[in-house]
Order: structure tokens, then sequence, then C-alpha cells
């Protein structure tokens, strides 16, 4: 649980300066987001004069939620010590519960630029939940249980499957709407047009940025040791590990990290943003191919 | 004194209140007399409740009623669930009301009614026999309308009850002619009789099945058949729409979930098509509908019908598995409906007497005109918050424990064998899935636009936080959304003797599982603990928090809100209920709405305003309802002839139908 906390903002940091050098430009160095962290949380908090308390409460409560979501996930080892406490559809609700109040903390202060980043948001969500939710039942089909452990177990003797390569592109699609990548969003903008998750944390400074901050990294981070662990199982210590199969565990999931980092990088370097009214199109491909998968599923077991 | 006996005896309270009622509700003692004696008469029914869900049924015939058959009543473990849901209901409702009650202008009005409408409720869930059940159904649809009416000099609310009473008498008349068939030509009215009759022929099942789901469906609000329950549910003052909401469309479930389950014998396979694509569709559009919506009640009514189709889309579920033998599935499902059922009642209710002390605090429910309520009324907005997390089905509440149940019962159905549920079971998993991320959004909506932001109008400005009793009750049940999402066992366990007694099966018991985690099936396929994710996530807040504050800065600085360099801003700018959601109506509301914009801009050099011209249509009432009013009329005008005929003319037409009936005897001998 501890090791998401320290590796979330490295990921950050290694997607940010691989960007940088796609674009042939130095970058920020590998630790800079922990910086920028320490530098926000001791800063003074500057709240708008018609803050109520859901505004001060909301940055503390997204990034506990976000944070046990993430400690929910299996990372380099299967038999997790608090697994039986969520399933995955329940990690997925705790995200819903985390941008439910990021977007009513977004509406608190009464400025449009909330307001259009929470309208957005929840359009967007609308439509890569109920994916989510789908493509989580083709998963949860084939490995017979929604439990994270239970299903790494199950994936590592896994083969090919027609519905599991449905579900991966699906979650990636997911995924980077989810943390507001490109092409859905973009994490490094500034102009008004384009924001959604920065519209809704614009009013935010702070040792209050800095939670909102840290929980867009947890998310990351949790998407990427999501993917990996229900689709690249493979070095994940499970059955009964001793010391050495941790190590290698360990090894394999910084390894899976920084693959899933760096493709995320060149694939957002190598794509432009799409308009908003595009985004639904993107993100029903996704539900689409979630339903796919599980029809597929529902007509019969081995596909 | 059997149980049966005493919630009879506690209905027959609630009818001598209603007497008192229209005694004494020009008093000042009418009020609480009234509200405090509901109070009373539903915690005891709360308990009878509680004693009763897991004992032997009860039964008593009274010599009411039709005389060669008699007033037979019964409580068994269904009838004493759902009697906890009307009881805790209407408790929470009569509480509200003590304080709510006291700014009615016309208290006649509505304090007779409302006890008569808990008592018609009680009642129809111990009737065991068709005549008894189908009388206090109008009990309680008639008091209802009575209380729909009770602001009268509403035009709008007048026709709300209008179509409200001519829904209700279609719906009486479908679940007559239902029971009808289900006692055969020998008139077996009492449900004993009913259950020991086989019901063999397709036609005849086929025929009940769609009559009931008419009539329950026509109560609860089922696509197409919702279109009074927007109109009449607000129309009411705000603890009867929380009654009618929350508690009523149970009635109608329990109709439903009686005949379909209890009295129609074995289910086959089919009849859980319609259920689930009615309960699909009906959870799909009925959010959509609320996310139009810009009347605080009007969006809960509809996001109400919503809810109805979650439940109905696991009553579904459970006939499917019950026909093919899957009886742990089956329970799962049913399990997760009537969880679902009992979550409503809880969080619709809290957010109706809201939008009532909204409604107090500042005159208006058009959410367009409100804003920034949190700062005057921090208790309520506390407690309609927690509401709007538990209906948008997130953890840890309550929605979300009976929502992940439904989901998991869904993960089951692959091994349905028909080849039509095959295909239809992920369809309306993808729309309960959409149901429950467009509620997300509805209620980011009804809350932020309510009481966040700045005000959008001077109304808000002489707000204030609501009565103490109004606030007990908004709180206490807010709480009890919350002890039910951390605790779900408690419920399914409560649960788990009704669902036996329907489809001859129970889920695993869930208290004595370690930690009070709850496992549908078995531990290795999914479990989820409520009381875990609640503890850990407020830990972790609390601890951040506290090492934030500790170690970092603790420092506030105030300011204006960033305006991007143009000062003053007023609040108009902001974000309104229309903008917020017009993605969402743009990307759903052109197929279900056909929905469209047009920007109208004046010619170069004109002094005219832009204008934005938005049109939507609701189908149902386009496609079925004026219809049927056109067809009404029509016929009516073709008729209206007959009026005005010469004595010749009607002496003939009387000698005509003289002579046909007789043939028609004579062909029938």
């Amino acid at each position: 649980m501890l090791l998401v906390l320290l590796l979330a903002p490295l990921l950050t940091g290694l997607v940010r300066k691989a960007k940088a050098r796609l674009m042939r430009r130095q970058g920020p160095s590998l630790i800079q987001p922990y910086r920028d962290l320490r530098r926000l949380l001791g800063k003074d908090v500057v709240l708008a004069e018609n803050a109520s308390w859901l505004f001060r409460v909301v940055p503390y409560v997204i990034c506990a939620v976000t944070w046990v979501a993430a400690a929910l996930v299996p990372t380099f080892a299967t038999g997790l010590l608090f697994s039986w406490s969520g399933d995955l559809i329940a990690i997925i609700a705790m995200l819903g519960s985390a941008r439910f109040l990021l977007a009513l903390a977004a509406l608190d202060i009464g400025t449009s630029f909330g307001g259009i980043g929470s309208s957005r948001e929840v359009l967007f969500a609308s439509l890569a939940e109920p994916a989510m939710i789908v493509l989580v039942f083709t998963v949860a089909l084939v490995a017979g249980s929604t439990q994270l452990s239970t299903i790494a177990n199950v994936m590592f003797a896994e083969g090919l499957r027609v519905s599991l390569a449905l579900a991966l592109f699906g979650f990636i699609i997911v995924a980077l709407a989810e943390n507001a990548r490109i092409p859905v969003d973009n994490p490094a903008t500034h102009l008004e047009l384009t924001m959604v998750h920065e519209a809704m944390v614009l009013e935010y400074s702070g040792r209050h940025l800095a939670m909102i901050e840290f929980a867009a990294m947890l998310k990351l981070l949790l998407y990427v040791s999501l993917i990996a662990c229900i689709f690249f199982p493979p070095g994940m210590a499970h059955g009964e590990p001793s010391l050495r199969a941790y190590a290698i565990g360990a090894g394999s999931y910084v390894v899976k990290l920084a693959v899933g980092g760096l493709l995320l990088a060149g694939f957002e370097t190598s794509i432009a943003k799409m308009r908003v009214f595009r985004v639904p199109d993107f993100l029903g491909v996704a539900l689409m191919l979630g339903l796919l998968g599980t029809l597929l599923l529902f007509v019969s077991r081995s596909l | 004194m059997s149980m049966v006996a005493l919630v009879l005896s506690g209905a027959a309270a609630l009818l001598v209140l209603a007497v008192l009622g229209v005694v004494c509700g020009r008093t000042g003692a009418g009020r609480p007399l009234i509200y405090g004696g509901s109070l009373l008469v539903c915690i005891a029914g709360t308990v009878i409740a509680g004693m009763s869900i897991a004992g032997e049924p009860s039964t008593i015939v009274l010599p009411l009623g039709l005389p060669w058959l008699g007033a037979h009543f019964r409580l068994d473990a269904l009838g004493a669930f759902f009697l906890a849901i009307i009881t805790i209901g209407g408790a929470g409702a009569s509480l509200y009301a003590l304080g709510y009650g006291r700014h009615e202008h016309e208290p006649l009005r509505v304090l007779p009614f409302y006890p008569a409408f808990l008592a018609g409720m009680t009642l129809v869930v111990v009737a065991d026999d068709a005549f008894s059940f189908l009388f206090c159904w109008e009990l309680m649809s008639l008091s209802s309308w009575a209380l729909v009416l009770s602001h009268h000099r509403d035009r709008e609310n007048t026709r709300a009850a209008y179509i409200y009473l001519l829904m209700a008498t279609f719906g009486s008349l479908a679940l007559l002619l239902a029971f009808g068939l289900l006692a055969g030509p020998g008139g077996n009215y009492a449900f004993a009789a009913m259950r020991e009759t086989a019901h063999s022929s397709t036609v005849l099942v086929a025929l009940v099945l769609s009559l009931s789901l008419l009539g329950a469906g026509s109560k609860a609000g089922l696509v197409p058949l919702h279109v009074w329950l927007p109109l009449a549910h607000p129309a009411a003052p705000s603890h009867v729409s929380a009654l009618m909401s929350g508690v009523m469309t149970k009635v109608a479930i329990y109709a439903f979930v009686r005949i379909v389950f209890d009295l129609l014998g074995p289910p086959e396979w089919w009849w859980s098509l319609p259920v689930l694509s009615i309960g699909g569709t009906t959870a799909a559009l009925g959010v959509l509908y609320a996310l139009m919506e810009r009347d605080l009640k009007r969006l809960l009514a509809y996001s109400t019908i919503e809810n109805i189709g979650i439940v109905f889309l696991g009553l579904g579920l459970a006939i499917a598995f019950r026909a093919n033998g899957m009886a742990g599935a089956a329970a799962l499902a049913l399990t997760a409906a009537l969880f679902h059922a009992f979550n409503h009642m809880l969080f619709k209710s809290v957010l109706f007497f809201g939008s009532g002390t909204v409604l107090v605090a500042t005159g208006e429910l058009n959410i367009e005109r409100l804003g920034g309520l949190i700062h005057r009324m921090p208790y309520s907005s506390a407690a309609f918050l927690i509401a709007c997390l538990a209906i948008s089905a997130l953890p840890p509440l309550n929605g979300f424990a009976s929502e992940w149940l439904m989901f998991q019962s869904i993960l089951v159905s692959p091994d349905l064998p028909q080849w039509g549920l095959k295909l239809l079971v992920p369809t309306v998993g993808t729309l309960l899935a959409l149901a429950a991320a467009l509620a997300a959004a509805c209620f980011v909506r009804a809350f932020g636009i309510t009481y966040l932001g700045r005000p959008r109008s001077a109304v808000t400005e002489q707000a204030h936080e609501a009565d103490r009793y109004s606030l007990a009750a908004m709180i206490g049940f807010a709480a009890l959304c919350v002890v039910t999402g951390v605790f779900p066992g408690l419920v399914i366990d409560g649960l788990a003797p009704a669902v036996h007694g329907l489809v001859g099966a129970r889920m695993p018991p869930q208290l004595s599982l370690p930690w009070l985690s709850i496992v549908p099936i078995a531990d290795s396929r999914s479990s989820y603990n409520g009381l875990m994710i609640f503890l850990f996530s407020a830990s972790s807040a609390i601890l951040a928090a506290f090492v934030v504050h500790r170690l970092a800065s603790r420092v506030v600085r105030r300011a204006g809100l960033w305006d991007c360099g143009y000062p003053g801003l007023g609040p108009l700018t902001q974000y309104s209920a229309a903008s917020l959601s017009q993605p969402i109506r743009r990307v759903f509301g052109s197929y279900v709405f056909r929905s469209s914009e047009r920007v109208e801009m004046p010619a170069p050099g004109e002094m005219g305003p832009a204008r934005i011209r938005k049109t939507r249509h609701d189908m149902a009432w386009e496609m079925l309802y004026e219809p049927i009013v056109a067809g009404v009329a029509f016929a009516s005008e073709r008729l209206n002839m007959l009026q005005f005929l010469t004595i010749r003319r009607y002496l003939g037409f009387v000698f005509v139908a003289l002579v046909f009936l007789l043939l028609a005897l004579a062909l029938w001998q």
C-alpha cells in the first residue's frame, strides 16, 4: 500500500520526461513531481470568499479514496492482504465517488470554469463508467470472479482470447479518458476552452491542490497497475511465494510501470486532442468493445 | 394477539387519526396530534415488522367485505419486509411533517388524508384475498389522489391529479382483471386458493403477467406508464411526495412480486423477457428525463422511475434464474432487487425532505434560480449530499451495495440456457451501468446547482436552516443510508426469509462472516466490505488532513474568485442547470428526445439579440398518449350524435339490441 504512495509521482515524472524527450526538449527531472508536491504543501491556501466546507474537505477525501482504491489493486504479488474488502467493481465505483466529489467541488465557487470542467467531466464519466463496467464483465466472465487477486491468478493460465483482446483495447481507451490524457483531455493545457480536469481544479491552491494532484498521480498508477495485473500478470508472485518471488515480482512491476509510462508518452505525443463532442464517439468504441466481448462470452465460454 | 391482528389494529388507529384529522384539522392541536400519532403507530409497526419477518405467517379472517368470502389478512415474511419499508418511510415522513406541516396553508386538505394513505398502504401488504387487496389498493390510490390535490388552486396540480386519477383507475382495472383470471371461473378470490390452483394455460398466464405489469407498473412508474408520476409526486406536499415516491412505488412492487412470484406458480423463462426489457428501458430513460429537468421535485420523481426500473431489472433476472432451476442465483437477484427497493425508500425520502426544506426556505423549486444554499442550510445540505451519493450508487453507501449485488447476479447469467436471455442480459447490464453513471451526473447537477455556487437569484437571500423535526428526519435517514451501506449484511440477512419463501433458496448468511463482508456466492468469486472501505477511506482522509496540517502548512487566506482579469463577473455567468447537462443532452438527447438546438444570429448591423432555440420532445406523450386522447375525442365526437335522435330511432335501437342479445343467448346455449 505504501509502495503506490511512493511510486505514483515517479510514474508521472517519467511520463513527463519521456514526452519532453520525444519533443526534443530536455524536460524536468524525474523527481520533479515530488518537488512540486512539496512546494505546494508548503504554500498558503488561497480560498475564494464563498468557498464552503465541502470545497475544503473534498481534496483529502479524494486523495484517501483514490489511495484506498489503488491499494486494492495487486501490484507485485497476487495475495493482497485486504483484497476481499473490495472487488474490481468496487474499485471503479470508488473512483466514481472521487470524481463525483471533485465535480461538486468544481461547482462550489461558482465560476464558469468550474462549471465547464464539471459538465464535461460528467459527460465523459457517463460513458466511461458503463464502458468500464462492461469491460469488467468481460474480464470477470473469463476469470469467473471480480476479485482482482483471483483474476490475476486465472490470467496466468489464460492464452489468447478474442474477448480479452477486445477488453484490452477498451481498457486502454477508458484509462486514457479517466486520467485526463490526450486525446480526451490535455494535462498540460492552460487554455480555458480545452480544459476539463484542469478547469475543475482551477480554484484550488496550496495543500489542497497538492492533494488533488497527488490523487491524479495515484489514479494514473492505478490504471497502469490494473492493466498490468489483468492482462500482463507474468512476473507477479503468486501461490506460496518466497522472498525471491517477491523480488522478481517487484522488479517486473517496476518494469511494467516504466513500459506503460513510456507507451503512454509515445501515444500522447503522436496524437492530437479531440474536440469535446468527438470524445463520446471515442468512448462509445470502448463501450461497444466491452459489450461485444461480454456477448461473445455469453454465447460461448471459450471465446 | 397475533401479529397480523396487531398490524390491523395499527391500521385502524391510523383510520381513527384520519377521522380526528377532520375534526381537529383546523385547530392548532391537529398537526402534532396527527403526525405525532402516525409517527408512534409507524414506530410500533416497524417493531412488529421486525419481529414477524423471520416468524411463521399469521392469518386472520374478518367478517367484512364479500359475505361469502370474508376479509382475509395474512402477514408473511414478504409482507413483513414491505411493512418495514412502509412503516420506516412513514415514521420518517411523519417526523419530518411535524415541522414541515407548519407551513401548510390549508391543513384540513392534508391532515385527514395523510393517515388514511398510510393505513391504505399498510393494509395492502397484509391483504390476503383479491377483494380486500383491491379495496385497500383503492384506499391508497384515492387518499394519495386527495393529497396530490391539496394545493388545488394551482392549475398544474389539478391537471396532475386528473391524470393520476385516470392512470390509477386504469391500473386498478388491470389488477382487477388479473385477479379475476387468477381466481378462475370458480371465483376463488382468496390468495390461498389461488396459490393452490395450477395455472397451466399459457395464454392465461401471459395475460395475467401483462395485466400485472400494467397494473403494478402503472403505479410504480414503468416506462411508458410513467407519465403521471413526475406530475403527481411533486404536486403533493413534500412529506407526501416522499411517501409516494419512496413508499407507494414499493407497494406497487409488492403487488407485482406477490402476483408473479407467489400466486402465479412456478415461472417460465419467457416471463423474464418483458420484465427485463421494460426494467432496463425504464432505468435508462428515467434518469435521462431527470437530467433534463429543472424543477427539483420533478427531477427526483424522474429519478424514482429510474430506480423502479433497476428493481424490475433485478426481478426479471430472478424470474429467469428461478425458471431455470438456479435457486441460488435467483435468491441473489431477488435480494438485490428488494434491497434496492429498501435503499431507495431511504435516500429518496431524504431527497424529497431536502426539496421541501428548500421550498420552505426560498419558495422556489426551479434550480436555475437557486444556488449557494450550502452556506445557509449546512445540516440539511449535508444530509442531502449523503443521499445524492447513495442514489448515485457510490461506495461505501447503501445504493452501491444493492447495485453491486445486481452486477454480481448479472455475472452469473451466462449459465442461463436460453438464447434470448443470453443476448438480452448483457444489454440490460449495460443499461444498468449506464443508468448508474447518468444518475451520478444527474445528482452532481441537482446538488451542485441547488446548494453550491453563488446564489442565482434573490430568493436565496432569506433562506434559513430547516426546523428541528425536519432536520432530525433528514439526518436520521441519511445516517441509515450510511449504516445499511456499511453493514449491508443486516438487510440481506433480514431479507432471507422473504426470499426463501419466494424462490426456495436464500443467500448465504452474511452477518457471521469475518469483518462483516458480503459474499454472494463464494469468497474467491467476489466479496465486498463496505465497513473496511469506509474505515480505510475515512481514516486515511483524516490522517492525511492531520499530517498535512501538522507538518506542512495550515494557513488559509481568503481572496476573490479567479475572474480571468474581468472583475465583477455576476452570478449569472455561472454554469446553469441547463448548461451543465447540455453536453449530455446533445449526446443522448438527439436519439431519446429528438432534441435540437439552433442558434439564430441577427443579421449584421441589426440590433436584435442572438437567440438559441432548444426543442425537446417527450416521446411517451407524443407516441402513446396523444394518439389515445385523439382517439377518445374522435370516438366521443362520433357517438355524440346519439344524443340528438328521435324517439322512433331510440326505440328501433332498443329493439335491435334486444333481438341481438336474444340471438346471442340462443347461440350460447
